[in-house]
């Protein structure tokens, strides 16, 4: 299948993707979603910004509290990051588990993150991560928590004219881990769980289980309140309603959700 | 709508005019007549279009060639040497078998290089995951894996 | 004539040389269907149905037609074809064969029928053509399952018929009933073949160039069978099969798909005479989803009766076939190879068939690898499983009991084929061996103690190839032959080439024909040149599919060599002067038996007869020698395959631990390529295993149309195989071969399948229906607990 006409524009400073968002324009990074959607004719643009020659996007750096990532930098790039392995192992695992490895060259942590997908392994590890997003708009920059990014399908909280350009993931010693259940390895993932364990309690989020990356808040309370790992995991599924698909029922992906939480909580914990 | 740009494409500059929306793999066929990448789905799956844009195996099917304006690209006719010496990979596919009716082939071999480069030593399981996005509806697989481990041993030799 | 096989040069019959085709292929210069340009060409983008039965009211092409670069919108109305029955089986006969429109006349059947086609100066114009033409619908009531649609009541397909009943196939021998009746047990069992799609990397494509001066056209097409094409266009396009030409390019696998003449390879065709220029069309894969015929899709019931020591005693086998909405090249022939089939390998006489086969709303179904036999094998290896669980014998122990012996051959089955040769247990014992049958029990507890269950699957096969006796075509009400045809021309210079009129997709014709010309004609290897898939070339050729190219087509060639050879004996023995009854062949010449020295190659034997100086009495020049073979019978490879899984209770996926494949196809040309169609034979049976499923919604909308629903699996999804072989040669060819590509997929999926539902009888699971994808597996372990 063949996109339809668009125009196409590439940005070269964050400014003037930002004017030809608010212009209209869809945001491009590295078209691992859109492109395919935009082929099929699901997405139809008029117009799209490259954010390919904005070298501020690009890279993974830290200071005191975080570490930045720029949001075009790719998962291949972050899969292989020390610096998010030592402090948000479960970023780097998810990272190195999206698509194959072509997708992984391309696809790019902000692309990922303002596609929202919900079957998406990203989002659900920074939400747990306790991540957030900047976002830079016509009335600036502003900061928004993971967990407050992503709404519904494909929908975000991005203003008109908002692009991401980085994600903070806070620097720390939580021990994490990213466990996921698909069919095919190249499958996008049935139900996925992040788990990251530290001083100040355990943290986890899901991806597959909701029309967006959901917060195991029952299963952390379980934990955080001296409960056993046994009573967490009865009570993960609690509040969730996932979708009956091809790839599973209502049942077997509350299933998986405890399966994958306890295999995450469990790796998490060996690191 | 037509706009211009220039790719090097196995070494050589091409200077085209290309509308916006024209993917990578479609500009290196119909217009460079570059047919040796294929397509096989819509959706990323198949990793029949895979090509090497400054270095790196990518989706030419997911990649609109506007964006490779100025960077370049690989694809199998840029494997072999000048003299018709087949690359390593190439050589191997024929040797082990790893190819039946060819179409994914280009695709696989250049993912294959991409893989080696990255892994030289890749046991047989690291290469079939790092696989995962190729898919062969004729070999099996079996003397796929076996053509790029035998590639990179040689690889490794020379 | 007996040929020392071992002793020869490299490149003959036996040897595993490497490709000749494999150069192009993996420098890119393959020419497949879409890598072809021609002057002025246009493309083609078609509109197709969104609804599974619908009306239609109006079309609206206005919109596209003001597209800039649009050059037509052609829907029934304006194509200039003729609409007619597009089959193949039984076209005249008790078959219901409803006409089929090339685009749609009326009423769409299926989701992705087509109902108009844009022509445009390239194919991104042509898609946004397409999606400007805007067709009115008034839907009309579905039906996809096709026990539904055969049950009272159902909406009709065709409103023409009082039901959805398309054939009804019936085989019964006389003594079953008493049979039946005298048995100690009878087991039941359904078992569901689910509805695949073929998945050819490539998909289908097509170009027509009609030459409006001459009356000429062109096709090139990526298909298996470039002349039933060539006829079926000469017959819908109103023109003489003389004047049409059909060129097959490299084409990137078929397994079936291809073997059909599709409605897109007339519409370029009639496109093209209505523009005045050539028109490509590429399919897409989201369109490949509906718009390229789907296989199996056939729900069987079984009933067996059985004596305590497990002999079977009598069969029954009541099955529905969904055709899908209209009859393809051979859609009811399909269920006629698994009505064939239905006993397998067993020793089973007394036997009672009933195949209904049903329209529904739905992308017709037809030959997808293997093509009637896998379901067949798939549900009577299901069947020997619950007998050996019923009855408390072990799994290899119940087949033995039941095999067709060595000594039984040729072997009259009931549904009325003669098995040429076989020895089934000695496919069975080496797969034990080689799988480690024996030690399975405590690989098993290995897994318990790890909390996983462990399973062993057998599956012992048996296939029916060679497609097929021109005889036996016809008592099917096929309305076409199956025989072969070959051509070898010795040219002044010693080379050859060679013309046969099967149509390679991957499967290494070129190789395994030169190599097969090296052997009996003494031309080296890489001095042949060997044409295919081009109707200008070849009288007719039936082309490539059940496993017929070797075993048919091969001994087309076999003998089309003897005559050039025995023609290259007579001139040998004028020339050196002496009688034919003294000549003997060295392998590579002709010799004055006992006197190397005087003796003629065949290169020099070639330059003489083209020269033509001197010439025996009655011989013409050039040797050069044609022949049409027709089979005398079917061919029957047969194997054992093993697999051993592991269950992770927790997620339901199925680990294939080891994977073991003993398969006799006879006489091997060239061990590589029969290896290479093993392995890739047994991952699409994988795949209908585990992965794969062509799934309609209630209402008709397919649900699995690309690679992101339909799951065909990639390298990291599937295991390393043990292949090995046995060897019985057939009988019915000189080269006693018996064919190789469909049997990895015909044996895969029960020993799969198998080996899951064993890994799970300690729960009482008795049977699982494929795909067995994690969350089908976990439901299962559920049900079975509760």
């Amino acid at each position: 299948m063949i996109p339809s006409t668009l125009e196409y524009t590439k940005a070269s400073s964050i400014d003037e993707a930002v004017a030809a968002v608010a212009a209209g324009a869809v945001p491009l990074s590295g078209g691992q979603s859109l492109m395919p959607m935009m082929r099929l004719r699901l997405a139809a643009p008029h117009a799209i910004v490259d954010l390919s020659g904005i070298p501020e996007l690009v890279g993974i750096c830290e200071d005191e509290d975080e570490i930045a990532v720029g949001a075009m930098t790719i998962h291949r790039e972050i899969a292989a990051s020390e610096l998010i392995r030592a402090h948000a192992g479960l970023v780097a695992d998810a990272a190195g588990g999206i698509g194959s490895p072509q997708v992984r060259n391309r696809g790019t942590i902000g692309g990922s993150l303002g596609h929202a997908d919900p079957h998406s392994d990203m989002p659900a590890t920074l939400i747990a991560a306790g991540a957030s997003v900047i976002a830079k708009g016509p009335n600036g920059e502003r900061r928004i928590l993971a967990e407050d990014l992503i709404t519904t399908y494909l929908t975000t909280t991005l203003e008109p004219g908002e692009i991401i350009t980085q994600v903070r993931i806070p620097k720390s010693d939580d021990h994490s881990a990213y466990a996921k259940f698909h069919r095919r390895a190249i499958d996008w993932t049935v139900v996925g769980v992040g788990v990251c364990i530290g001083d100040n309690g355990v943290r986890a989020a899901a991806t597959g289980v909701a029309d967006k990356p959901v917060r195991l808040s029952a299963f952390e309370a379980v934990l955080n309140g001296g409960g056993s790992l046994d009573d967490a995991i009865a009570k993960v599924a609690e509040g969730i309603e996932p979708h009956a698909g091809l790839d599973g029922s209502v049942e077997y992906k509350k299933h998986l959700l405890g399966v994958l939480a306890r295999k995450a909580h469990g790796e998490a914990s060996s690191r | 709508m037509g706009e211009t740009i220039t790719v090097t494409v196995n070494g050589t500059a091409h200077t085209a005019e290309v509308e916006p929306r024209t993917l990578l793999v479609h500009f290196l066929r119909e217009q460079l007549n570059l047919t040796g990448t294929h397509i096989g789905c819509d959706t990323s799956t198949c990793g029949c279009c895979t090509v090497h844009v400054d270095g790196d195996a990518v989706l030419s099917c997911s990649t609109l060639a506007i964006q490779c304006d100025g960077r370049e690209v690989r694809t199998v006719e840029g494997l072999q040497s000048e003299d018709g010496t087949l690359h390593p990979i190439q050589q191997a596919f024929h040797e082990n078998h790893g190819l039946q009716c060819g179409y994914c082939t280009p695709g696989m071999m250049m993912a294959a290089v991409g893989i080696i480069e990255q892994q030289p030593n890749a046991t047989d399981d690291e290469i079939r995951a790092a696989l995962e996005g190729n898919l062969c509806r004729c070999t099996g697989y079996q003397n796929i894996v076996a053509s790029i481990r035998a590639a990179a041993d040689q690889m490794a030799r020379s | 004539m007996a040929v020392d096989y071992t002793t020869q040069a490299a490149g003959g019959i036996g040897d595993a040389v490497l490709r000749k085709e494999d150069r192009k292929f993996v420098t890119g210069e393959g020419r497949y269907v879409d890598d072809l340009k021609l002057p002025g060409m246009l493309h083609a983008a078609f509109v197709r149905s969104p609804f599974g039965h619908a009306r239609i009211t109006s079309i609206d092409a206005a919109a596209a037609l003001a597209l800039p670069g649009v050059h037509a919108v052609l829907t029934h109305e304006s194509l200039p074809v003729e609409t007619g029955v597009l089959s193949a089986s039984n076209p005249g006969g008790d078959v219901r064969h409803p006409e089929q429109a090339i685009l749609v006349k009326e009423i769409a059947r299926y989701v992705g029928e087509p109902v108009a086609m844009v022509i445009a100066d390239d194919r991104y114009l042509a898609r946004d053509g397409a999606d400007l033409v805007h067709v009115e619908y008034d839907p009309l009531p579905v039906v996809v399952d096709a026990e539904k649609a055969l049950e009272a009541g159902a909406p009709l397909v065709h409103a023409e018929y009082d039901s959805n009943l398309v054939k009804t196939l019936e085989h019964h021998t006389d003594g079953f009933d008493d049979a039946m009746a005298k048995a100690s047990k009878v087991i039941k069992l359904r078992v569901d073949n689910q509805r695949l799609t073929p998945s050819a990397m490539e998909t289908r494509g097509c170009i027509g160039d009609w030459q409006d001066a001459t009356g000429e056209v062109t096709l090139y097409t990526s298909t298996q069978v470039a002349h039933f094409v060539r006829t079926f266009v000469s017959i819908v396009c109103g023109t003489s099969e003389a004047k049409v030409r059909v060129v097959t390019p490299d084409v990137g696998g078929g397994f079936g798909a291809k073997l059909n003449t599709y409605r897109e390879e007339f519409a370029v065709c009639a496109a093209s005479h209505a523009v005045g220029r050539p028109v490509k069309w590429i399919e897409d894969r989201t369109e490949a989803g509906v718009a390229t015929i789907h296989g199996r899709a056939q729900v069987q019931y079984y009933e067996v009766g059985v004596t305590d020591e497990g002999k079977i005693v009598a069969l029954k086998f009541d099955a529905i076939q969904n055709n899908g909405a209209y009859n393809m090249l051979l859609t009811p022939s399909i269920s006629h190879l698994t009505l064939f089939m239905v006993p397998g390998l067993y020793d089973i006489q007394d036997i009672s068939i009933r195949i209904r086969q049903a329209f529904t709303n739905t992308t017709p179904t037809d030959a997808y690898r293997g093509a009637g036999r896998p379901e067949a094998t798939h549900g009577i290896e299901r069947l020997m499983d619950a007998i050996a669980d019923e009855l408390g014998i072990d799994a290899a122990e119940i087949r033995r009991r039941n095999f067709i012996k060595p000594e039984q051959f040729p072997y009259s089955s009931a549904t009325g084929l003669i098995y040429d040769s076989g020895s089934y247990d000695e496919n069975l014992d080496a797969a034990l061996e080689l799988s480690d049958y024996a030690g399975f029990e405590a690989r098993r507890a290995e897994s318990e103690a790890k909390g996983k269950y462990r399973g062993i699957g057998l599956s012992t096969y048996v296939e029916v190839c060679g497609l097929a006796p021109s005889a036996v075509t016809a008592a099917l009400g096929i309305g076409a032959p199956g025989w072969e045809h070959s051509t070898v021309r010795l040219h002044p210079t010693g080379k050859a080439t060679v013309i046969t009129g099967t149509s390679p997709h991957g499967q290494g014709h070129a190789t395994s024909w030169s190599q097969i010309t090296q052997t009996e004609l003494g031309i080296p290897f890489e001095d042949v040149e060997v044409i295919h898939g081009d109707t200008a070339f070849q009288p007719y050729g039936l082309g490539t599919y059940g496993s017929r190219s070797l075993a048919v087509g091969g001994i087309a060639l076999y003998r089309s060599l003897g005559k050039v050879r025995e023609k290259a004996r007579e001139l040998a023995a004028h020339l050196l002067e002496c009688s034919v009854d003294d000549m003997e062949w060295t392998g590579t010449a002709w010799q004055v038996k006992g006197s190397p020295d005087r003796s003629k190659t065949i290169q020099e034997l070639a330059y003489a007869g083209w020269t033509s100086a001197s010439l025996p009495e009655g011989i013409e020049p050039v040797l050069e020698a044609t022949t049409f073979h027709d089979p005398p019978n079917f061919t029957f490879p047969s194997g054992t395959h093993v697999c051993e899984v592991e269950i992770d209770p927790d997620t339901g996926r199925i680990e294939i631990l080891k994977y073991t494949a003993v398969d006799d196809c006879g006489n091997v040309i060239n061990p590589l390529i029969v290896d290479g169609q093993v392995h890739g034979g047994i991952i699409q049976g994988l795949g209908q295993a585990l992965f794969e499923e062509t799934v309609y919604a209630e209402d008709g909308q397919m649900l699995t149309p690309t690679f992101v629903e339909y799951l065909v699996p990639s390298a990291a999804d599937v295991p390393e195989m043990t292949l090995s072989r046995t060897t019985t040669p057939s009988p019915s060819n000189p080269l006693g071969v018996k064919g190789i590509g469909e049997a990895g997929t015909i044996g895969a999926s029960a020993a799969i399948v198998n080996a899951a539902v064993d890994a799970l009888s300690g729960l009482g699971v008795r049977h699982i229906e494929m795909p067995m994808q994690p969350a089908r597996i976990w439901n299962v372990i559920q049900e079975a607990k509760s």
